[in-house]
Formats: C-alpha cells, structure tokens, sequence
C-alpha cells in the first residue's frame, strides 16, 4: 500500500517536472517581417509634477499602474506565450508615462474590464486608464478624462466574402453579436429589429470565434476595436468601414487630479505633434490596411 | 431607487425577470427527470449502466457552470448541433443541476428500508416496477430537504447564463450598470427579484413536505 | 463499494443466466452507442480542426504553463480562504438560528435566507463596486464565505436538529448549559454525520471560486479564458479540455481528501467503541 502511494508520489512529481521542463520561451513567429516598427519614447525624467498627488504617490512608489484591455489584437492586446503587451491603446499609454518620467520598466498594465473601470480609477487601484474608453457626461461625473486621442465609430464586422451586409441598414433580421450589455448592443438592436436578440458574450473574442464558425453574421463595436480583430484574422474577416456613431477615446484619471489631467494632454500632444502617433496607429491598427484617420483635436478643461 | 421607474428600464428588468423564471422553470424539469433516469442508472442491474452514471455524476458535479457554459455554447456548434442560445443553457445548466438531483436521489434510495425492495419483489415486481412503485415514492419523502437546497440554488446559478447571451437579470444588470446607474440601486431590485423567486421555491417545498409528511 | 453493492442486491434479483445474458447484451449495446457517440464528437472535433496542433500550441509556452499555474495557485488560495471562513460563518449562524432569543434567531434566519438566495456572480460584482474597489481578491472570497456560509448554517442546522432528542435531553439532565450541550454534545456528533454534505458544499465553494472572472481576479478559468481569446484560432475547446480535467482533478482530490478523513474518524471511533462498552 505504502509503496504504490510512493510510487505514485514520484510519477506525479516526476509528470508537472516533465511538463515544467517543456516549455518554449517567447512568442510563435510571425510573418510580419515588413510591418512597420513601433516608435520608442525618449524618458523625460526631469518629469515634475509634485502637484498631482496621484503621480507623487506613484513617484515615491517608482511604479506607474496604468489601466488596460487584454483581449483587444492590436489595440489593448496581451500576448499570453510572451507575457507582453501590444497595441495602440498600450502605446499611447507608453508614450503618455515617458513624458510623465516613468521608463518602461516602471510601468505595470492591470487588465480592467469596462465594467469595472470606473470603480478602478476612483478606488486608486491605477493611477490612468487607457483602453477604448469613450468621454461622455456621466463618466465625466465620477472621473475625468485626457485627450481625445482618437474617434472611433460603431461599424461592423463580417466574413471577407459577405457582400450582404454593407452597413447597418442591411442587418435586419441577422444574428448580430457584440458584448453583454454594451451601448453597441442598444444600438444595433434598432437596425436589426424587434424579431431578433442581439447575441450578447462576455467578450469580443467569443463573438469573432462565433462569426468564423459561420453561427453569426456580423459582430458589432466600435471600428478601432473590430479593425484589430480584421488585422489578427487578416484574408478571413473584414471591417465593413461604415460607422454609425461617434465614440470619442479618452485618457481616464482621478476626477479631480487636473495637473495630471494637463499633463497627459501635453504629452498627448507633443507625440502627435512629431509624429509618434502616426507611427504607432501604423504599427498597430494600421496592420489592417485601414489608413490612420486624422488626428482629434484635444478638448482641455 | 428609482433608477426601475425611468424609461425602458422597467420592461428591460420585467423581460429580465421573466427569462430567469423561465430558464430556471425548463432547466429544473429537465434536471429532475434526467437526475431520476441517471439514479436509476447508478442502482440498475447493468454494469454499464452504472458505469456510465457514475462518470457522467463526476464529471459534471466537478466542473464549474461556467466552465460548462464555455463547453456548450462552443462545444456543441461544433458537433454540428445548433440550438439557440436559450437551449443551449438550459442543456448546461440541466446537466449540471442533474448531476446534483441524482445524487440526493440515490442517497435517499439508500434509506429505505431493505425490507421494502424485499416485498416488492417477492410480489414478483422487476427492477423498474420496483424502484417506481415502492422505493422512489418512498425516497421522495426522505430527499425533499436537499432536493429544496438545489432547486433553491437552480435560479441563482441561472445567473451565469446571462454571460452567454441570455437575456436575463444578470444581463439586465450589466445593461443597467453600463448606463451608469448607481450599482446599489441596481442591486437593491435585482436582489428582490432573486429573494421573490427564491421564496417561492422554498414554500413550494414546504408545502409538499407537509403534504407528505408522515408520521413515524 | 459496498453500499452499492448492498442496494444493488435488495433491489433486483440476482440475476441467472438468462437475465445475465440480456445485462451482458444491454451492455455491450449501450456501450457500442456510447463508443460510437464518442467516436462521433472525436471526428466532428477533428473535422472542425480542433485538434490541428496549432490550436494547442499555446500551451507548450513557458509562460502560458506559469499563467495555468499561477491561475490553479490564485483559485486555491481563495477557495483556502473562503472555505475556512464560510464554515467559521455557518457555525455561527447555525449556532444564531438555533438560539433561545428570538431576535438572534430572527436575524439569523434573515442572513441566511438572503445569502442562499443571491447568486454569486452578483454577489461578487457588487462587493467590489461598493465595497472594495480595486481589491477582487477580498469581494471573492467575501462573496463566497456569505454563501456557502449561509449554506453550511443549513447543513450544521438539519444535522443538529436530526440528532436523537435524548441526547441534549441527557445532557441538559446532567445539568450541562445550554453552551456546554451544543459543543460538547451535539456539535461533535452532528459535523461526523454532516460531514460529506459539508465537503460537498466545499466542492461547490472551490468550483464558484471560477466566478472570480467578472471582477478579473486571475484564477484558473479566468487565465483559460484568456489562453482562448488570445491565442490564434481561439482554441475555446482546447483549453476546457485542459481547464475542466484541472477543476475536475482538484475537487476529486477534494472529495478524495475529505473521503479519507471520513474513513480514519469512523476508524478512530470504531477503536474506541468496544473500550466504552
């Protein structure tokens, strides 16, 4: 009894090292040899800004929290075998944090759902957010927001060969997918009809499986979001290009933090003033053949 | 706590609260019968049969629901079986909760007394006629208590299926939070709903255990 | 085993030959329809492309295996915590319901009535908005201590109540108080005939600790989840194929555990049985 306890003690040990000691390192290798580079942002450390409590706590601590997606491709995208993270929204942030003095290794991205952003930022737990979060009123409540440093629109996705569906007006009566209890869901809900539910998942990634298994016909958000999807599942998917509202991305931060609100502003400014803006969208969502849109005027408060 | 009185809000939260009590309603049935079918599996004559029972009882009374969900909304497409979103719920959450029914019943299928089954079949009844006859009316009495706990917790598992596009109070929730209203006053009506439904359950059960009370 | 077998034999004749040639039938049939069900999802799933190695890819990764690991570590240490405390709470509240005082027992009653009812996915999300922003780890296990806590009150509760009356009768003769009958007397021999129904709700706590993934604390379902949504070709099955045998291996090591321990208490009292007498 006591040696077949034993012997199965050592096969499992024997098993997780095997499994341990199998591992690969980095990242599959990618065929986008030609893709454009990122930009690199020149660390300002004589960053100063003693004023903002939440940047001298973060300051004395050395770490810089930012707020992010994780499951956006090329936009607020962790890549789970290299445990890094890519895309837009990250590089913006990346770029944000070098002006605020803060080197790259003394930034540390949290995944926040949109649910919870809110509850983040006024709980301290980041110290920005930045991750497709749209300016409107009633956030402007509890939080405050930088930039915009992009204009997004609600549009659709569809498999590379559907040319029935050519923008909202032609989804009546199809299966639509988007996220549980989103403001797309509301308002693609009125094209598609009394008839038809919206297909509602808890992410975006659920509905794009969904719509290459053919189950659905279209998935619907905004397009910076679906641009990054049509980029990861280039030849199979494609981004309609017809939006239907008018999303407004912002930095969130603490509601009454205006010097650092000021600062991410300059910052956002100085990096689309030489062109890093421009160099990062081609790097990121600009993999999906969309050219990058004009550049959004900053609305300071 | 107003937030249920301004515009669409109220027929969004009464949709909510109805496809809650309808999925729960559904799942619950189909859990009970394939609950009995699988007991009677695990105490039948055929070794396969017992075999299968058992496995099917592990499997899904130790895999999360939303693990489960997962399984079935994007397993089951891929089998080449379509169903809506609906019925793909209640196929999860039925086995799962009928994994949890067939074993309260064989537990109370182990209390009746031997002499019983004994009887039955020197009468001559076969192994069905003695399990439906003599020895489930029996056990019913015997489960009640914890067949009350599952069913109690049936309609707050339900819950998860508002994750996998149904629209049902969970879902009603996060559309409520995603407007931005306060996330107490959502949760004040929300947790009504449940308690209101969880209730009647209770006295549901109550009142069949005083029904088939007997006295010792 | 033997229970089993016990039941098997009072409820069906045991079988002669002929019977034993139509079980041995029945189940070679139904085991044909179970291979070939079986053998149907294997080649759908393998039509589908689901077992194409580029799917499970991902984890042959360093990191990928850590972020599993790290997942199984965060579910354990919450279902750790929370398991604890939900048997601390249910104690508590089963000891609340039991009370001579009705206010103690009305407001017993009125916590574990609410906590049964609410489900946990709400539960959980409403702890961190309202009452620890940016802190999952506390609102899960929070969420989960009130439940099953609420639950195990229950369990404790119908096995006090089950015990012989003559026991605390016995007891209160012997000129006990009502606190010395109650963890002397019948606390002690209502957990040994509650305990499987206790480890069964410990099993429920440790599967609910997955529910984690709407206030993204980084457990076990949550790290797969990411694993498919982030991965080419989002390998959804792949990864519950993987995911569901972890979660099925720790509560049958749970249950496995908690059998064990069964066995050695009923051992103990076996041992001391025959001394008493």
């Amino acid at each position: 009894m006591r040696t077949r306890r034993t012997i199965a003690a050592a096969l499992s040990v024997l098993a997780l090292t095997a499994v341990a000691a199998c591992g690969k390192d980095g990242s599959p290798a990618g065929s986008d040899a030609a893709a454009p580079t990122l930009p690199t942002y020149a660390v300002n450390k004589a960053a100063n800004l003693d004023a903002s409590p939440v940047w001298k706590k973060a300051k004395a601590k050395g770490k810089l929290t930012i707020g992010a997606k994780a499951d956006q491709p090329y936009l607020g995208f962790e890549d789970v075998t290299a445990n890094t993270r890519t895309g837009f929204d990250i590089e913006i942030a990346k770029m944000i944090a070098a002006d605020l003095g803060f080197a790259p290794d003394q930034i540390e991205f949290k995944t926040i759902v949109s649910a919870n952003r809110e509850t983040e930022i006024i709980g301290g737990g980041i110290d920005y957010y930045v991750g497709t979060y749209s300016i409107n009123d009633k956030r402007k409540a509890s939080v405050s927001f930088a930039g915009p440093y992009y204009i997004a629109g609600q549009d659709l996705l569809v498999k590379k060969d559907n040319t029935a569906i050519t923008g909202p007006e032609s989804v009546a009566g199809k299966n639509v997918c988007s996220v549980t209890g989103s403001t797309s869901v509301t308002q693609i809900q009125k094209y598609v009809g009394e008839g038809k539910k919206v297909v509602q998942y808890d992410n975006y990634a659920q509905c794009v499986d969904k719509l290459l298994t053919g189950e659905i016909d279209a998935v619907t958000t905004d397009d910076a979001i679906l641009k990054g999807f049509g980029a990861k599942n280039a030849g199979k998917l494609k981004v309609v290009g017809k939006t239907f509202s008018k999303e407004k991305y912002g930095v969130g931060l603490n509601h009454d933090d205006k010097v650092l609100r000021d600062a991410i502003n300059n910052a956002l400014k100085a990096h689309e003033d030489n062109g890093d803006w421009k160099k990062a969208y081609d790097a990121t969502l600009g993999l999906s053949g969309a050219a990058a849109p004009a550049v959004p005027a900053l609305e300071r408060y | 706590m107003g937030i249920l009185f301004e515009g669409d809000n109220f027929a969004l939260f009464r949709d909510g609260f109805l496809q809650t009590i309808e999925l729960s309603a559904v799942s619950a049935l189909l859990a009970l019968l394939l609950g009995t079918v699988l007991a009677a599996f695990r105490v039948s004559p055929v070794p396969a049969l017992r075999v299968f029972g058992t496995v099917w009882v592990n499997t899904f009374r130790n895999t999360p629901l939303t693990l489960l969900f997962f399984a079935v909304v994007f397993g089951l497409p891929r089998l080449d079986v379509h169903f809506d979103n609906f019925t793909l719920a209640v196929i999860a959450l039925s086995a799962y909760t009928g994994s949890f029914v067939c074993e309260v019943l064989r537990a109370g299928i182990n209390t009746v007394p031997f002499g019983q089954a004994e009887a039955a079949r020197s009468l001559g009844m076969s192994f069905g006629q003695t399990l439906l006859h003599v020895v489930l009316p029996q056990a019913a009495r015997t489960v009640l208590p914890p067949m009350s706990s599952i069913f109690i917790a049936l309609p707050r598992n339900s819950a998860i299926a508002g994750a996998f596009s149904v629209a049902e109070l969970y879902s009603v929730q996060a559309t409520l939070s995603d407007k931005g209203y306060d996330i107490l006053a959502i949760f004040f009506w929300v947790a009504l709903a449940y308690l209101l439904v969880s209730f009647t359950v209770g006295g549901v059960f109550r009142f069949l255990e005083s029904r088939l009370a007997v006295v010792r | 085993m033997s229970t089993r077998t016990a039941t098997a034999t009072v409820l069906f004749d045991t079988p002669g030959p002929k019977a034993r040639f139509r079980y041995r039938l029945f189940g070679i049939l139904s085991l044909i329809a179970i291979a070939g069900l079986g053998w149907y999802v294997w080649a759908k799933l393998d039509a589908a492309g689901q077992f194409d190695p580029q799917l499970w890819d991902a984890f042959q990764y360093t990191a990928v295996q850590q972020r599993i690991l790290d997942g199984m570590l965060a579910t354990l240490k919450a279902f750790a915590l929370a398991g604890v405390l939900s048997i601390a709470l249910g104690a508590l509240l089963a000891a609340g319901r039991l009370s001579d005082h009705l206010p103690v027992r009305a407001v017993s009653s009125a916590v574990v009535q609410f906590f049964r009812a609410m489900p946990l996915l709400i539960m959980i999300f409403a702890l961190y908005h309202a009452v620890f922003p940016s802190k999952p780890m506390p609102a899960l296990v929070l969420g989960l201590t009130l439940y099953n806590g609420a639950v195990q009150a229950e369990i404790m509760r119908t096995g006090i109540l089950a015990l012989p009356r003559g026991q605390g009768e016995a007891a209160y003769a012997l000129g006990m108080g009502k606190t010395q009958v109650m963890t002397l007397i019948l606390v002690p021999q209502a957990v040994r005939s509650m305990l499987p129904a206790m480890i069964g709700q410990l099993v429920v706590t440790l599967k609910d600790t997955s529910l984690g993934f709407v206030i993204t604390y980084p457990e076990l379902l949550y790290a797969g989840k990411l694993i498919a949504s982030n991965s080419t070709g989002y390998p959804y099955i792949p990864v519950v194929i993987v995911v569901g045998t972890l979660y099925i291996g720790l509560c049958l090591a749970l249950t496995g555990l908690a059998k064990w321990l069964e066995a050695r208490g009923r051992r103990g009292a076996n041992r001391r049985t025959p001394a008493a007498a």
